[in-house]
Protein backbone atom coordinates (compact mmCIF):
# COMPACT_ATOMS: atom_id res chain seq x y z
CA UNK A 1 0.00 0.00 0.00
CA UNK A 2 2.88 2.29 0.79
CA UNK A 3 4.61 2.64 -2.84
CA UNK A 4 0.55 2.81 -4.10
CA UNK A 5 0.00 5.69 -1.56
CA UNK A 6 3.60 7.11 -2.54
CA UNK A 7 2.86 6.98 -6.41
CA UNK A 8 -0.32 8.86 -5.98
CA UNK A 9 1.10 11.47 -4.03
CA UNK A 10 4.02 12.02 -6.48
CA UNK A 11 0.98 12.35 -9.09
CA UNK A 12 -0.52 15.16 -7.57
CA UNK A 13 2.69 16.99 -6.42
CA UNK A 14 3.68 17.10 -10.97
CA UNK A 15 0.15 18.22 -11.43
CA UNK A 16 0.65 21.01 -8.60
CA UNK A 17 4.03 21.97 -10.03
CA UNK A 18 2.72 21.94 -13.25
CA UNK A 19 -0.31 23.97 -12.71
CA UNK A 20 1.52 26.79 -10.78
CA UNK A 21 4.23 26.40 -13.81
CA UNK A 22 1.63 27.22 -16.26
CA UNK A 23 -0.58 29.84 -13.85
CA UNK A 24 -3.23 29.64 -16.66
CA UNK A 25 -7.20 28.85 -15.18
CA UNK A 26 -6.73 26.46 -18.39
CA UNK A 27 -4.25 24.30 -16.05
CA UNK A 28 -6.11 24.26 -12.38
CA UNK A 29 -4.66 23.25 -9.07
CA UNK A 30 -5.69 19.98 -7.66
CA UNK A 31 -6.94 22.57 -4.51
CA UNK A 32 -9.05 24.10 -7.28
CA UNK A 33 -10.65 20.91 -8.11
CA UNK A 34 -10.84 19.93 -5.10
CA UNK A 35 -12.71 23.19 -4.11
CA UNK A 36 -14.98 23.62 -7.21
CA UNK A 37 -16.09 20.07 -5.92
CA UNK A 38 -17.05 20.41 -2.65
CA UNK A 39 -18.73 23.45 -3.96
CA UNK A 40 -21.43 21.39 -6.17
CA UNK A 41 -21.07 18.74 -3.94
CA UNK A 42 -22.74 21.43 -1.25
CA UNK A 43 -25.42 22.07 -3.69
CA UNK A 44 -26.42 18.37 -4.20
CA UNK A 45 -25.67 18.86 -8.33
CA UNK A 46 -22.65 16.51 -8.21
CA UNK A 47 -24.58 13.67 -6.20
CA UNK A 48 -27.50 14.39 -8.78
CA UNK A 49 -25.58 13.77 -11.71
CA UNK A 50 -23.50 11.32 -10.40
CA UNK A 51 -26.24 9.05 -9.58
CA UNK A 52 -28.06 9.55 -12.92
CA UNK A 53 -24.63 8.28 -14.25
CA UNK A 54 -23.80 5.38 -12.05
CA UNK A 55 -27.46 4.24 -13.07
CA UNK A 56 -27.03 4.19 -16.27
CA UNK A 57 -23.66 2.39 -15.84
CA UNK A 58 -25.47 -0.36 -13.89
CA UNK A 59 -28.10 -0.81 -16.55
CA UNK A 60 -25.80 -1.01 -19.63
CA UNK A 61 -23.28 -3.26 -17.38
CA UNK A 62 -26.45 -5.67 -16.53
CA UNK A 63 -27.70 -5.95 -19.74
CA UNK A 64 -24.38 -6.40 -21.69
CA UNK A 65 -22.77 -9.24 -18.72
CA UNK A 66 -26.76 -11.26 -19.57
CA UNK A 67 -26.54 -10.88 -23.25
CA UNK A 68 -23.17 -11.34 -23.63
CA UNK A 69 -22.66 -14.03 -21.67
CA UNK A 70 -25.35 -16.03 -23.05
CA UNK A 71 -24.32 -15.32 -26.37
CA UNK A 72 -20.29 -16.35 -25.54
CA UNK A 73 -21.75 -19.29 -23.98
CA UNK A 74 -23.80 -20.36 -26.97
CA UNK A 75 -20.77 -19.54 -29.29
CA UNK A 76 -18.20 -21.10 -27.35
CA UNK A 77 -19.98 -24.99 -27.18
CA UNK A 78 -22.07 -25.08 -30.46
CA UNK A 79 -20.11 -24.58 -33.87
CA UNK A 80 -22.15 -23.84 -35.88
CA UNK A 81 -23.40 -21.11 -33.74
CA UNK A 82 -20.05 -19.92 -34.16
CA UNK A 83 -19.55 -19.78 -37.32
CA UNK A 84 -22.85 -18.12 -38.28
CA UNK A 85 -22.61 -15.32 -35.78
CA UNK A 86 -19.00 -15.08 -35.92
CA UNK A 87 -18.99 -12.65 -38.63
CA UNK A 88 -21.92 -9.86 -36.52
CA UNK A 89 -19.26 -9.72 -33.87
CA UNK A 90 -16.42 -8.76 -35.77
CA UNK A 91 -18.68 -6.27 -37.27
CA UNK A 92 -20.21 -4.93 -34.16
CA UNK A 93 -16.83 -4.83 -32.39
CA UNK A 94 -15.30 -2.82 -34.87
CA UNK A 95 -18.03 -0.54 -35.13
CA UNK A 96 -17.24 2.55 -33.79
CA UNK A 97 -18.71 3.55 -30.92
CA UNK A 98 -19.86 7.07 -31.65
CA UNK A 99 -21.56 5.53 -34.71
CA UNK A 100 -23.57 2.84 -32.79
CA UNK A 101 -24.52 5.85 -30.55
CA UNK A 102 -25.81 8.01 -32.90
CA UNK A 103 -27.62 5.54 -34.89
CA UNK A 104 -29.17 4.12 -31.96
CA UNK A 105 -30.31 7.78 -31.13
CA UNK A 106 -31.84 8.23 -34.72
CA UNK A 107 -33.48 5.03 -34.96
CA UNK A 108 -34.70 4.64 -31.58
CA UNK A 109 -35.03 8.00 -30.32
CA UNK A 110 -33.35 10.43 -27.87
CA UNK A 111 -34.51 8.22 -25.13
CA UNK A 112 -33.10 6.42 -22.16
CA UNK A 113 -33.36 3.04 -23.80
CA UNK A 114 -31.50 4.33 -27.01
CA UNK A 115 -28.79 5.60 -24.49
CA UNK A 116 -28.78 2.22 -22.66
CA UNK A 117 -28.91 0.11 -25.91
CA UNK A 118 -26.18 2.17 -27.51
CA UNK A 119 -23.85 1.90 -24.39
CA UNK A 120 -24.64 -2.52 -24.03
CA UNK A 121 -24.41 -2.57 -27.71
CA UNK A 122 -20.52 -1.27 -27.42
CA UNK A 123 -19.94 -3.76 -24.53
CA UNK A 124 -21.63 -6.98 -25.80
CA UNK A 125 -18.95 -7.68 -28.20
CA UNK A 126 -16.27 -8.04 -25.81
CA UNK A 127 -18.18 -9.83 -23.41
CA UNK A 128 -19.27 -12.38 -26.13
CA UNK A 129 -15.40 -12.84 -27.14
CA UNK A 130 -14.41 -13.56 -23.16
CA UNK A 131 -16.69 -15.93 -22.54
CA UNK A 132 -16.51 -17.47 -25.70
CA UNK A 133 -13.23 -18.38 -24.42
CA UNK A 134 -14.00 -19.60 -21.24
CA UNK A 135 -16.47 -21.83 -22.90
CA UNK A 136 -13.89 -23.32 -25.09
CA UNK A 137 -12.08 -23.80 -21.73
CA UNK A 138 -14.09 -25.48 -19.99
CA UNK A 139 -12.93 -29.30 -18.58
CA UNK A 140 -14.32 -32.34 -20.02
CA UNK A 141 -13.42 -34.07 -17.58
CA UNK A 142 -15.46 -32.65 -14.81
CA UNK A 143 -18.14 -32.24 -17.42
CA UNK A 144 -17.97 -36.52 -17.86
CA UNK A 145 -17.33 -36.69 -14.17
CA UNK A 146 -20.74 -34.97 -13.36
CA UNK A 147 -22.90 -36.87 -16.24
CA UNK A 148 -21.39 -40.21 -14.58
CA UNK A 149 -22.87 -39.27 -10.96
CA UNK A 150 -25.48 -37.72 -12.38
CA UNK A 151 -25.70 -34.42 -11.14
CA UNK A 152 -28.96 -32.34 -12.11
CA UNK A 153 -28.63 -29.66 -14.79
CA UNK A 154 -28.90 -26.44 -11.82
CA UNK A 155 -25.83 -28.54 -9.53
CA UNK A 156 -23.77 -29.13 -13.02
CA UNK A 157 -24.53 -25.07 -13.43
CA UNK A 158 -23.54 -23.83 -10.11
CA UNK A 159 -20.66 -25.96 -9.25
CA UNK A 160 -19.20 -27.39 -12.10
CA UNK A 161 -19.57 -24.99 -15.10
CA UNK A 162 -19.88 -21.88 -12.95
CA UNK A 163 -16.52 -21.42 -11.01
CA UNK A 164 -14.64 -22.39 -14.44
CA UNK A 165 -16.03 -19.50 -15.81
CA UNK A 166 -15.59 -17.47 -12.66
CA UNK A 167 -12.32 -15.78 -14.24
CA UNK A 168 -13.49 -15.05 -17.60
CA UNK A 169 -16.57 -13.30 -15.87
CA UNK A 170 -14.38 -11.04 -13.54
CA UNK A 171 -12.35 -10.31 -16.49
CA UNK A 172 -15.34 -9.12 -18.46
CA UNK A 173 -16.87 -7.47 -15.72
CA UNK A 174 -13.62 -5.94 -15.03
CA UNK A 175 -12.77 -4.02 -18.17
CA UNK A 176 -16.46 -3.83 -18.56
CA UNK A 177 -17.07 -1.33 -16.21
CA UNK A 178 -14.19 1.16 -16.96
CA UNK A 179 -15.52 0.46 -20.93
CA UNK A 180 -19.06 0.91 -20.27
CA UNK A 181 -18.36 4.48 -18.02
CA UNK A 182 -16.21 6.42 -20.47
CA UNK A 183 -19.05 5.35 -23.01
CA UNK A 184 -22.36 6.48 -21.13
CA UNK A 185 -20.46 10.19 -20.55
CA UNK A 186 -20.05 10.18 -24.37
CA UNK A 187 -23.97 8.70 -24.79
CA UNK A 188 -25.08 11.79 -22.22
CA UNK A 189 -23.35 14.28 -24.26
CA UNK A 190 -24.89 13.34 -27.30
CA UNK A 191 -28.27 12.65 -26.11
CA UNK A 192 -29.27 13.25 -22.41
CA UNK A 193 -29.69 16.26 -20.24
CA UNK A 194 -28.32 15.32 -17.24
CA UNK A 195 -25.03 13.19 -15.71
CA UNK A 196 -21.53 13.48 -15.78
CA UNK A 197 -21.49 13.48 -19.65
CA UNK A 198 -24.00 16.65 -19.85
CA UNK A 199 -22.09 18.34 -17.14
CA UNK A 200 -19.20 18.08 -18.69
CA UNK A 201 -20.34 18.77 -22.19
CA UNK A 202 -21.64 22.33 -20.38
CA UNK A 203 -18.44 23.29 -19.01
CA UNK A 204 -16.41 22.39 -22.02
CA UNK A 205 -18.46 25.40 -23.74
CA UNK A 206 -17.63 27.46 -20.86
CA UNK A 207 -13.83 26.54 -21.22
CA UNK A 208 -14.19 25.64 -17.22
CA UNK A 209 -11.44 22.77 -16.76
CA UNK A 210 -11.98 23.10 -13.34
CA UNK A 211 -15.26 21.97 -13.39
CA UNK A 212 -14.56 19.41 -16.30
CA UNK A 213 -11.85 18.00 -14.08
CA UNK A 214 -13.85 17.77 -11.00
CA UNK A 215 -16.57 16.18 -12.58
CA UNK A 216 -14.00 13.71 -14.29
CA UNK A 217 -12.79 12.78 -10.55
CA UNK A 218 -15.78 12.27 -8.92
CA UNK A 219 -16.31 9.50 -10.88
CA UNK A 220 -13.42 7.89 -10.58
CA UNK A 221 -13.68 7.89 -6.79
CA UNK A 222 -16.90 6.41 -7.58
CA UNK A 223 -15.54 3.37 -9.74
CA UNK A 224 -12.82 3.28 -7.41
CA UNK A 225 -14.98 2.68 -4.26
CA UNK A 226 -17.00 0.06 -6.09
CA UNK A 227 -14.05 -1.78 -7.48
CA UNK A 228 -12.67 -1.87 -3.74
CA UNK A 229 -15.49 -2.66 -1.75
CA UNK A 230 -17.52 -4.76 -4.04
CA UNK A 231 -15.01 -6.52 -7.09
CA UNK A 232 -11.84 -7.32 -4.88
CA UNK A 233 -13.89 -8.42 -1.84
CA UNK A 234 -15.81 -10.46 -4.23
CA UNK A 235 -13.05 -12.11 -5.74
CA UNK A 236 -11.20 -12.88 -2.78
CA UNK A 237 -14.18 -14.75 -1.76
CA UNK A 238 -14.23 -16.29 -4.58
CA UNK A 239 -11.26 -17.89 -5.05
CA UNK A 240 -10.32 -18.90 -1.88
CA UNK A 241 -10.48 -22.42 -2.45
CA UNK A 242 -7.02 -21.78 -4.70
CA UNK A 243 -4.02 -23.26 -2.66
CA UNK A 244 -2.10 -20.24 -1.31
CA UNK A 245 1.90 -19.92 -2.37
CA UNK A 246 3.83 -21.33 0.65
CA UNK B 1 -25.64 -61.79 -15.78
CA UNK B 2 -25.09 -57.92 -15.09
CA UNK B 3 -23.21 -56.11 -18.22
CA UNK B 4 -23.06 -57.61 -21.88
CA UNK B 5 -21.01 -55.66 -24.02
CA UNK B 6 -20.97 -57.13 -27.54
CA UNK B 7 -19.20 -56.09 -30.93
CA UNK B 8 -17.60 -53.08 -30.05
CA UNK B 9 -16.85 -51.44 -33.26
CA UNK B 10 -15.88 -47.86 -32.52
CA UNK B 11 -14.00 -46.07 -34.97
CA UNK B 12 -11.88 -43.29 -34.52
CA UNK B 13 -11.23 -40.40 -36.90
CA UNK B 14 -9.11 -42.16 -39.20
CA UNK B 15 -11.08 -45.05 -39.28
CA UNK B 16 -9.76 -47.14 -37.04
CA UNK B 17 -11.40 -50.49 -35.42
CA UNK B 18 -10.54 -49.50 -31.64
CA UNK B 19 -12.11 -52.80 -30.36
CA UNK B 20 -13.69 -55.63 -31.94
CA UNK B 21 -15.67 -58.51 -30.85
CA UNK B 22 -15.57 -57.68 -26.92
CA UNK B 23 -18.20 -59.05 -25.12
CA UNK B 24 -18.55 -60.35 -21.03
CA UNK B 25 -20.75 -60.24 -18.48
CA UNK B 26 -20.47 -59.46 -15.05
CA UNK B 27 -21.31 -61.80 -11.67
CA UNK B 28 -22.86 -59.55 -9.32
CA UNK B 29 -20.63 -58.52 -6.28
CA UNK B 30 -17.78 -59.86 -8.09
CA UNK B 31 -14.49 -58.03 -9.03
CA UNK B 32 -12.66 -57.93 -11.84
CA UNK B 33 -9.93 -56.81 -13.89
CA UNK B 34 -9.59 -55.89 -17.43
CA UNK B 35 -5.85 -56.42 -18.43
CA UNK B 36 -4.11 -55.61 -21.77
CA UNK B 37 -1.39 -53.40 -22.83
CA UNK B 38 -1.19 -49.27 -22.76
CA UNK B 39 -2.88 -48.00 -25.52
CA UNK B 40 -5.05 -51.26 -26.28
CA UNK B 41 -8.38 -49.74 -25.64
CA UNK B 42 -9.25 -50.57 -22.19
CA UNK B 43 -10.47 -47.23 -21.81
CA UNK B 44 -12.18 -46.62 -24.39
CA UNK B 45 -14.00 -50.34 -23.02
CA UNK B 46 -15.18 -48.36 -19.81
CA UNK B 47 -16.20 -45.40 -21.32
CA UNK B 48 -18.12 -46.84 -23.62
CA UNK B 49 -19.85 -48.74 -20.23
CA UNK B 50 -20.25 -45.57 -18.20
CA UNK B 51 -22.43 -44.21 -21.51
CA UNK B 52 -19.36 -41.19 -22.23
CA UNK B 53 -18.96 -42.93 -25.73
CA UNK B 54 -22.15 -43.46 -27.82
CA UNK B 55 -20.17 -43.72 -31.10
CA UNK B 56 -20.32 -47.59 -31.14
CA UNK B 57 -22.62 -50.40 -32.63
CA UNK B 58 -23.09 -52.94 -29.87
CA UNK B 59 -25.19 -52.70 -26.40
CA UNK B 60 -24.45 -52.19 -22.81
CA UNK B 61 -26.70 -53.59 -20.35
CA UNK B 62 -27.11 -52.56 -16.99
CA UNK B 63 -28.60 -54.91 -14.19
CA UNK B 64 -31.74 -52.67 -14.11
CA UNK B 65 -32.41 -49.44 -15.96
CA UNK B 66 -32.01 -47.06 -12.43
CA UNK B 67 -28.28 -49.16 -11.19
CA UNK B 68 -26.22 -46.59 -9.90
CA UNK B 69 -22.47 -46.35 -11.67
CA UNK B 70 -19.73 -45.02 -10.03
CA UNK B 71 -16.00 -44.63 -11.75
CA UNK B 72 -13.40 -43.64 -10.56
CA UNK B 73 -11.02 -42.16 -13.19
CA UNK B 74 -6.85 -41.69 -13.84
CA UNK B 75 -7.24 -38.34 -12.65
CA UNK B 76 -9.40 -38.19 -9.33
CA UNK B 77 -11.58 -34.97 -11.29
CA UNK B 78 -12.25 -33.47 -8.14
CA UNK B 79 -13.97 -29.94 -8.22
CA UNK B 80 -11.08 -27.49 -6.70
CA UNK B 81 -13.44 -24.84 -5.64
CA UNK B 82 -14.96 -27.55 -3.65
CA UNK B 83 -14.34 -29.12 -0.56
CA UNK B 84 -13.51 -33.06 0.10
CA UNK B 85 -16.71 -33.51 2.07
CA UNK B 86 -18.66 -30.95 -0.92
CA UNK B 87 -16.78 -33.10 -3.38
CA UNK B 88 -18.35 -36.19 -2.23
CA UNK B 89 -22.28 -35.07 -1.39
CA UNK B 90 -22.28 -33.07 -4.12
CA UNK B 91 -22.40 -36.91 -5.87
CA UNK B 92 -24.87 -38.32 -3.60
CA UNK B 93 -27.96 -38.94 -4.98
CA UNK B 94 -31.01 -36.87 -3.61
CA UNK B 95 -32.54 -39.53 -1.07
CA UNK B 96 -29.13 -41.08 -0.14
CA UNK B 97 -28.11 -40.97 3.80
CA UNK B 98 -24.96 -42.59 3.45
CA UNK B 99 -22.71 -42.80 6.76
CA UNK B 100 -19.98 -40.76 5.70
CA UNK B 101 -18.22 -40.41 8.91
CA UNK B 102 -17.40 -44.34 8.39
CA UNK B 103 -16.40 -43.89 5.27
CA UNK B 104 -14.05 -40.94 5.69
CA UNK B 105 -12.10 -42.68 8.62
CA UNK B 106 -11.97 -45.72 6.82
CA UNK B 107 -10.09 -43.86 4.02
CA UNK B 108 -8.18 -41.98 6.95
CA UNK B 109 -9.81 -38.92 5.45
CA UNK B 110 -11.37 -37.77 8.31
CA UNK B 111 -9.24 -34.99 9.44
CA UNK B 112 -9.39 -33.25 5.60
CA UNK B 113 -13.07 -33.06 5.41
CA UNK B 114 -12.91 -28.89 4.80
CA UNK B 115 -9.19 -29.24 2.76
CA UNK B 116 -9.26 -28.13 -0.88
CA UNK B 117 -8.44 -30.52 -3.27
CA UNK B 118 -5.05 -28.40 -4.60
CA UNK B 119 -4.12 -29.06 -0.81
CA UNK B 120 -3.89 -32.58 -0.91
CA UNK B 121 -1.31 -35.40 -2.74
CA UNK B 122 -2.28 -37.13 -5.88
CA UNK B 123 -2.67 -40.34 -2.95
CA UNK B 124 -4.97 -38.70 -0.84
CA UNK B 125 -6.86 -37.13 -3.84
CA UNK B 126 -7.25 -40.19 -5.08
CA UNK B 127 -8.84 -41.43 -1.78
CA UNK B 128 -10.80 -38.94 -2.07
CA UNK B 129 -12.34 -40.15 -5.57
CA UNK B 130 -12.60 -42.99 -4.18
CA UNK B 131 -14.60 -41.81 -1.42
CA UNK B 132 -17.22 -40.01 -3.42
CA UNK B 133 -17.36 -43.87 -5.42
CA UNK B 134 -18.34 -45.39 -2.56
CA UNK B 135 -20.42 -42.80 -1.06
CA UNK B 136 -23.17 -43.29 -3.49
CA UNK B 137 -23.77 -46.93 -2.71
CA UNK B 138 -22.90 -47.98 -6.22
CA UNK B 139 -24.27 -51.02 -8.02
CA UNK B 140 -21.65 -51.20 -10.36
CA UNK B 141 -18.06 -49.60 -9.98
CA UNK B 142 -15.77 -48.78 -12.39
CA UNK B 143 -12.02 -48.09 -11.95
CA UNK B 144 -9.55 -46.74 -15.16
CA UNK B 145 -6.40 -47.47 -13.42
CA UNK B 146 -6.89 -45.85 -10.23
CA UNK B 147 -3.75 -45.97 -8.89
CA UNK B 148 -1.01 -45.06 -11.54
CA UNK B 149 1.77 -42.55 -10.43
CA UNK B 150 1.35 -43.50 -7.26
CA UNK B 151 4.70 -44.74 -4.74
CA UNK B 152 4.39 -48.52 -4.39
CA UNK B 153 3.54 -48.09 -0.46
CA UNK B 154 0.80 -46.18 -1.13
CA UNK B 155 -0.94 -48.23 -4.14
CA UNK B 156 -0.65 -51.04 -1.91
CA UNK B 157 -2.62 -49.46 1.03
CA UNK B 158 -4.85 -48.04 -1.44
CA UNK B 159 -5.36 -51.55 -3.11
CA UNK B 160 -6.03 -53.15 0.69
CA UNK B 161 -8.66 -50.03 1.31
CA UNK B 162 -10.60 -50.94 -1.90
CA UNK B 163 -10.58 -55.05 -1.45
CA UNK B 164 -11.46 -54.03 2.21
CA UNK B 165 -14.85 -51.47 0.98
CA UNK B 166 -15.63 -54.02 -1.84
CA UNK B 167 -16.22 -56.89 0.87
CA UNK B 168 -18.16 -54.70 2.79
CA UNK B 169 -20.66 -53.40 0.14
CA UNK B 170 -21.22 -56.16 -1.78
CA UNK B 171 -20.98 -54.07 -5.38
CA UNK B 172 -19.71 -55.37 -8.75
CA UNK B 173 -16.32 -54.22 -9.54
CA UNK B 174 -14.59 -53.94 -13.20
CA UNK B 175 -11.35 -52.41 -13.09
CA UNK B 176 -8.63 -51.62 -15.57
CA UNK B 177 -5.03 -52.36 -15.07
CA UNK B 178 -2.18 -52.81 -17.23
CA UNK B 179 -0.18 -53.67 -14.25
CA UNK B 180 -0.75 -57.84 -13.74
CA UNK B 181 0.53 -58.11 -10.48
CA UNK B 182 -1.74 -55.60 -9.18
CA UNK B 183 -4.96 -57.68 -10.80
CA UNK B 184 -3.61 -61.07 -9.51
CA UNK B 185 -3.57 -59.42 -5.92
CA UNK B 186 -7.44 -58.27 -6.17
CA UNK B 187 -9.87 -59.77 -8.87
CA UNK B 188 -11.51 -63.12 -8.91
CA UNK B 189 -11.18 -62.81 -12.49
CA UNK B 190 -9.03 -61.70 -15.03
CA UNK B 191 -10.36 -60.43 -18.57
CA UNK B 192 -7.10 -60.06 -21.27
CA UNK B 193 -7.56 -57.91 -23.87
CA UNK B 194 -4.90 -57.24 -26.62
CA UNK B 195 -4.40 -57.19 -30.38
CA UNK B 196 -5.36 -54.40 -32.68
CA UNK B 197 -8.47 -54.15 -32.94
CA UNK B 198 -8.51 -55.45 -29.59
CA UNK B 199 -10.40 -58.59 -28.56
CA UNK B 200 -10.40 -60.62 -25.65
CA UNK B 201 -7.69 -63.05 -25.40
CA UNK B 202 -8.19 -64.35 -21.93
CA UNK B 203 -10.92 -65.55 -19.37
CA UNK B 204 -9.07 -66.52 -16.17
CA UNK B 205 -11.08 -67.14 -13.23
CA UNK B 206 -8.96 -66.70 -9.54
CA UNK B 207 -11.16 -68.89 -6.88
CA UNK B 208 -9.26 -68.07 -4.05
CA UNK B 209 -10.02 -65.45 -1.50
CA UNK B 210 -7.74 -62.30 -1.98
CA UNK B 211 -6.87 -62.75 1.60
CA UNK B 212 -5.64 -66.06 1.63
CA UNK B 213 -3.28 -65.48 -1.55
CA UNK B 214 0.39 -65.83 -0.40
CA UNK B 215 3.18 -63.96 -2.44
CA UNK B 216 4.29 -67.93 -3.37
CA UNK B 217 0.90 -68.16 -4.86
CA UNK B 218 0.96 -65.03 -6.55
CA UNK B 219 4.20 -65.99 -8.25
CA UNK B 220 3.13 -69.57 -9.20
CA UNK B 221 0.13 -67.60 -10.64
CA UNK B 222 1.91 -65.31 -12.61
CA UNK B 223 4.10 -67.60 -14.05
CA UNK B 224 1.52 -69.77 -15.56
CA UNK B 225 -0.09 -66.55 -17.07
CA UNK B 226 2.92 -65.90 -18.39
CA UNK B 227 3.05 -69.27 -20.36
CA UNK B 228 -0.02 -69.36 -20.97
CA UNK B 229 -0.34 -65.31 -22.71
CA UNK B 230 3.47 -64.65 -23.42
CA UNK B 231 2.67 -61.21 -24.14
CA UNK B 232 1.42 -60.66 -21.44
CA UNK B 233 5.07 -61.42 -19.46
CA UNK B 234 6.79 -58.06 -20.72
CA UNK B 235 4.40 -55.92 -18.03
Amino acid sequence: MAPGALSLAGFFLVWSLAAWWANDPDVPSPLAVAAFMAREASTGELFFHLAVTLARVIAAFAISMVVGTALGLLMGQKRTVDRVLDPWLILLINMPALVLIVLCYIWIGLSEAAAITAVALNKIPNVVITLREGARALDPKLAEMARVYRFSRLTTARHVVLPQLQPYLAAASRSGLALIWKIVLVVELLGRSNGVGFQIHLYFQLFDVTAILGYAFAFVAVMLVIEYTLVQPLETRLTRWRAKPA
Amino acid sequence: MRIDAKDFDRVDGGRIAVLRDLAFSLEPGSFTCLIGPSGCGKTTTLRIMLGLDRDFQGEVRPPSHDARIAAVFQEPRLLPWCTVEQNVRLALPRDATPDLNTLFETLGLGSMRSSYPDELSLGLARRVALARAFAIAPDILLLDEPFVSLDEATAKRMRALLLQLWRGRGVTVLMVTHNVREAVALADRLLLIDGQPAHLTGDVPLPLPQDARTPEYMAVLLDELGTAHPDMLQI
